[in-house]
């Protein structure tokens, strides 16, 4: 496992679409799988090492917007002084916004890493992926369906998982925030699984 | 290497003069020929461009079949239009030509709130439904004054003039017609008079400051007016829209104190008559619909509704178009992955150096691809629109979901709009896997061009709808707007902040950018 989790990371390093971490799961599988012939070994593996990377510049950018947002919006007239809770992280609601979009970020990095697994070819990972983000959102907006709509966005991986980052007006979302990252969390489950099976099962 | 050299090496090639001799035109034909073989022989493209369609229908079913809502039938105004006719009406019948006159000292509203609840930030939330509570606020088009028509149907022919909320005084006639006159609020210190004069079948508005200086604002001919016709005065109130309350309105009331009333002419009964003219379509107050005589020549009439063309949002019900925007958007995905790989899986395993030794005209070969791309991204999408209108409008009108009328004009522009749509976006993502040659890169960079603005703006329809790829989705809009009716005009109701063509032009012109610098790139790369 350590061997695997180190080349997993060398890979990482190396690879110059260290971008699109997809990529990661999907090329040089064959030389990957044959140097470590337990293939779920490799996708844990793969998970592990992409989690830990998510969470810290997740952490890094999110740290980094908390402070940004602390020091611009007051002058904009959205602040303490305006009725407006603190953006800080004494304010228990901004903490769990802050800690669950980095958890939402690397939920979102196993869900694609599931998708690829499964799917191998990793430009159809990335469409089916924003597909499942971003297009339930807007059929959501499009069924003039109310009931419909908001049961659309209590599934949807996106509008489900962001809804960990809503520090006011709880009542009137569609899903609680941490339910909602559990929904998120299953939707990343699924698809690791997913993509594990079809690992186990098929050719590299 | 530049082109020119390329094609320096070529010359040799008997092949290629063989090509040059033939011309350019077959050149391009066979380029054509080539790309579209190319697409044919990979099973997997050809199986996406079939769910490309597929799944297109299949997801406008999906979301007509999932709206449910009953709804009475809508009352059509003379020139066949759909029109909201619900307001309170105190009147005479009048038997010939004749006037009425009456001065409105003031008129005052109120609207019901939603429950509050409020969106996330991604879209809308369940909505309230309207508390029994009254705020203060007078509708822009609350409308109090004289109307003369046939009989009291819906949907009837009319003539009126009226001092409106905040549109000043106004002449209308039949739903759509309007004239302005006297500009401004009317209260106790600017009351207006109103006069409404019959001749035949023609009905001419005044209206004055003072009662002495009469102003003519307009004339309506009613064709085939009866001798007997109903006058008398009316008040209605649409749907309120808060400032900064969304795209929820809410029903509203208006109130107007009449006073100095006098009709002349043969008014065969010697009283009022008060009517509430309603159905059930339009949301309105029918508590609110009263009348108060204070004396001979003076009252308080209060009513609710509208007299006005029907808009899309003043009905619950989905937009029909809706199911057609629901099912481009995931046809949209599928085409920009599709054409993505098209370009790039050339790269990928090298083919591309191949395909550029056969045509050294590297931005043919690209003209070529992308024409094949959107032509079949094209078909695909004309074909799966209209299977999808056919069955859309059949399950909502089979649900009971009131259809606006839809001309044939329009129908074939959401048709081929849609297509173009979908080609369009097939060339777009050509152009993007060419510069980007990756599939990875070039996919995200398709959908966060061509679906990421969607999300972001068609909620409210702003101006990512107008300025991003998106702006195409307009060619599908097809309800009559108006600007006599205050609506929430947004992309879910089924109006965008663009015209149809102007909002599939924006994206011809990404497109025809992107296409510029992926030619541009491949002539400037020394590698293939």
């Amino acid at each position: 496992m350590r061997e695997s989790l180190h080349a997993e990371w060398t890979k990482l390093r190396t690879l110059a679409s260290t971008f699109w971490l997809l990529l990661a799961a999907t090329g040089m599988i064959r030389l990957t799988l044959t140097a470590t012939p337990r293939r779920l070994t490799v996708l844990a593996a793969k998970a592990a090492v992409l989690t830990s990377l998510v969470l810290v510049t997740g952490a890094i950018a999110v740290f980094a917007s908390l402070l940004a947002g602390g020091l611009i919006l007051p002058g904009h007239g959205i602040g303490p002084s305006h009725g407006y809770p603190a953006i800080s992280p004494a304010n228990g609601a901004v903490l769990r916004a802050a800690y669950g979009s980095v958890l939402y970020l690397a939920l979102i990095a196993l869900l694609s890493l599931g998708a690829a697994t499964a799917l191998r070819e990793a430009a159809a990972a990335i469409g089916a992926v924003l597909g499942l983000l971003y297009v339930l959102p807007i059929i959501a907006v499009f069924s003039g369906n109310a009931t419909l709509s908001r049961h659309l966005e209590q599934i949807a991986p996106m509008t489900a998982g962001l809804a960990i980052q809503a520090t006011t007006g709880l009542s009137s979302l569609p899903i609680s925030p941490w339910a909602g990252l559990g929904v998120l969390a299953a939707w990343a489950a699924g698809s690791l699984v997913l993509g594990g099976m079809l690992l186990r099962s098929r050719d590299a | 290497m530049k082109p020119t050299h390329w094609a320096r090496i070529h010359d040799s090639d008997d092949d290629l003069r063989h090509h040059r001799a033939a011309g350019d035109r077959a050149g391009i034909t066979r380029l054509l020929h080539a790309e579209w073989t190319k697409f044919r022989t990979v099973r997997g493209w050809v199986i996406a461009l079939c769910a490309v369609a597929v799944v297109f229908v299949l997801l406008s079913f999906l979301s007509a079949f999932e709206s449910r809502y009953a709804e009475p039938s809508v009352p059509t105004g003379p020139g066949g239009e759909p029109v909201s006719d619900t307001y309170m009406f105190v009147h005479h019948a009048l038997a010939g030509d004749g006037t009425l006159t009456a001065r409105v000292a003031s008129l005052s509203g109120a609207h019901t709130t939603l429950s509050p609840t409020s969106g996330s930030a991604f879209g809308a939330s369940a909505k309230g439904g309207p508390s029994s509570q009254l705020d203060p606020g007078l509708a822009p088009w609350a409308k109090a004054g004289i109307i003369l028509e046939p009989d009291t149907n819906q949907g009837t022919a009319y003539a009126a003039v009226m001092v409106t909320g905040s549109h000043g005084v106004q002449m209308q006639y039949n739903y759509t017609h309007d004239s302005q006159g006297l500009a401004g609020a009317v209260g106790p210190s600017s009351p207006r008079w109103l006069r409404l004069t019959r001749a035949g079948d023609v009905i001419t508005g005044y209206d004055s400051a003072g009662g002495a200086r009469w102003t003519h604002i307009g004339t309506a001919r009613l064709p085939g007016l009866p001798r007997t016709v109903q006058i008398g005065l009316f008040v209605t109130s649409p749907v309120y829209f808060a400032a900064g309350g969304g795209d929820d309105g809410t029903p509203s009331v208006a109130t107007a104190s009449f006073d100095q009333i006098s009709p002349q002419g043969d008014l065969p009964r010697h009283s009022w008559t008060p009517d509430a003219i309603a159905a059930s379509l339009y949301p309105y107050l029918p508590s609110a619909s009263t009348w108060r005589q204070l004396s001979a020549n003076a009252f308080t009439v209060s009513g609710s509704g509208d007299i006005a063309p029907l808009v899309g949002d003043i009905l619950s019900a989905q937009w029909a178009g809706a199911s057609i925007v629901n099912g481009t958007i995931v046809a949209l995905l599928i085409v920009i992955v599709l054409a993505t790989l098209f370009a790039t899986s050339e790269y990928r395993r090298g083919l591309i150096r191949a395909t550029f030794a056969a045509s050294p005209r590297r931005g043919r070969v690209l003209a070529a691809k992308a024409a094949v791309a959107g032509s079949l991204a094209f078909a695909a999408g004309a074909i799966a629109t209209t299977i999808a209108e056919v069955i859309t409008r059949h399950v909502l009108a089979a649900n009971g979901s009131y259809l606006f009328p839809q001309s044939g004009p329009d129908l074939a522009r959401v048709i081929i709009g849609t297509g173009l749509l979908l080609g369009l976006a097939a060339a777009l993502a050509v152009a993007l896997g060419t510069m980007l040659r990756r599939g990875v890169s070039a996919v995200a960079a398709g959908i966060v061009l061509l679906v990421l603005p969607g999300v972001l703006g068609s909620q409210s329809g702003n101006w990512l709808m107008r300025f991003s790829p998106d702006a195409a989705f307009a060619i599908q809009a097809t309800l009559p707007r108006s600007n006599l009716v205050t609506s929430a005009y947004t992309p879910p109701n089924g109006y965008f902040p663009i015209s149809p063509w102007a909002g599939l032009a924006v994206l011809a012109a990404y497109t025809a950018v992107a296409l510029g610098a992926a030619t541009w790139l491949l002539r400037r790369r020394r590698d293939a």
